[in-house]
């Protein structure tokens, strides 16, 4: 995915700054990694790039660490964040059926964020509703027993607000 | 080191380093143990990762790896018994069950490691009771000098080890699990990397993941 040029900036400071705290020890590797995640949301590569000459590692290096880590995202996170339960219920109920209408209908993979930011998806591992499974949590809302018609439907709903907010936005300029 | 020692290795006596690990004894003495991962030249830190190449050692409880364990005098090694024979099999069809397996049509048939493995030891190619899982990953064709295909990589890491010693050092080892794969920063086609086409990697490679193109 193509980052923007404020993204690649805001990365590039971001990283250099929380990296004036540490010295070269390399067990502060994951430490500053954490943190960039923590304040950018993800990790993006200028900012791994920053981060393996600081430590003086091979910058694929630091890429395996990134991906080996479920805790760090490659891509920013997007403003609406679709969280598809992939735990052991939601999984006998059909869980990767709809993570697949999320794939096809957000046109993203999962782990992605669509190129206008406004979605990006995850899978998560049970999210302690299983009565309710499958499950897809977006933002903190949880939606239960879902259908490929509801990830239809909640995507309309979606749309109609982002429709009315325009029209606002128009009306108040 | 530098101290020749005796030991026996399937009856046979012979003489090694002091130290040196009984892998690289063995092979030098015409005596075949099943290698993928193992480099002579990172004997100190051999990676020990594709775990074929168990061996007994006699007074040891458990089968070792022949690429980490030193070889010492007197040592009486055995390289087959059933359960040996048992530990590499079920390797052997851990890593074929998602090895896309196209030996007819694959530049490395003849040359492959696993072909070897699987006469030596009289193993199928296919494993017979696990389900073979293709990734489907594409190929890289970027470079004009080398083909990388994901889908023959078993991950015995010699082409990162290689690249970093020879090469410009852009491969490396990325994602967990099933996802684990040989691939460059950020998952960029070789051909956009700073890969100087030196063709090390493929000649470390034991299976046809990376293989040398003429051109
Ligand atoms: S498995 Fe999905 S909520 Fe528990
Ligand atoms: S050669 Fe010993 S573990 Fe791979």
């Amino acid at each position: 995915m193509k980052l923007t040029n404020e993204e690649k900036t805001a990365a590039i400071e971001t990283s250099q700054r929380i990296l004036s705290n540490y010295n070269q020890e390399k067990g502060s590797l994951i430490p500053t990694l954490q943190q960039i995640q923590n304040e950018l949301g993800y990790v993006p590569s200028p900012a791994m790039e920053v981060v393996a000459d600081h430590f003086n590692v091979m910058k694929v290096d630091v890429y395996s660490i990134v991906t080996f880590y479920n805790q760090f995202r490659l891509t920013p996170p997007g403003k609406n964040q679709v969280k598809v339960c992939m735990g052991t219920a939601c999984h006998m109920r059909g869980g990767n059926i709809i993570m697949d209408s999320w794939k096809r209908r957000l046109e993203i993979d999962c782990g992605e964020t669509s190129e206008d930011r406004e979605f990006s998806l995850d899978r998560v591992a049970c999210v302690g509703c299983c009565t309710q499974a499958p499950v897809t949590v977006i933002n903190e809302e949880i939606h239960a027993k879902v259908t490929p018609t509801r990830v239809e439907g909640l995507l309309y709903a979606y749309q109609l607000d982002k429709d009315k907010e325009n029209k606002k936005a128009g009306e108040d300029n | 080191m530098g101290k020749k020692i005796n030991l026996t290795i399937d009856g046979k006596k012979i003489q090694a380093m002091e130290g040196d690990k009984i892998l690289w004894a063995a092979l030098e003495n015409d005596i075949y143990i099943p290698h993928l991962c193992a480099m002579k030249e990172q004997q100190q830190s051999p990676f020990a990762g594709c775990r074929l190449c168990f061996i007994e050692i006699e007074g040891k409880p458990r089968p070792v790896a022949a690429c980490t364990e030193p070889a010492l005098e007197g040592m009486v090694v055995n390289t087959r018994s059933e359960s040996i024979d048992r530990l590499v099999e079920a390797g052997f069809n851990l890593i074929m069950s998602n090895h896309h397996i196209d030996c007819k049509i694959c530049a490395a048939s003849g040359a492959c490691e696993l072909q070897k493995i699987a006469k030596e030891r009289k193993i199928r190619l296919k494993p017979k009771k696990l389900v073979q899982l293709d990734r489907n990953l594409p190929k890289d064709h970027s470079k004009d000098c080398i083909i990388y295909d994901p889908n023959k990589c078993v991950l015995c890491g010699r082409c990162v080890t290689a690249c970093r010693t020879e090469g410009t050092a852009v491969l490396g080892l990325a994602y967990r699990g099933f996802e684990r794969m040989v691939t460059t920063f950020g998952d960029i086609p070789l051909g956009e990397t700073d890969c100087s086409g030196c063709g090390s990697c493929a000649n470390v490679c034991p299976a046809g993941a990376l293989i040398e193109t003429d051109n």
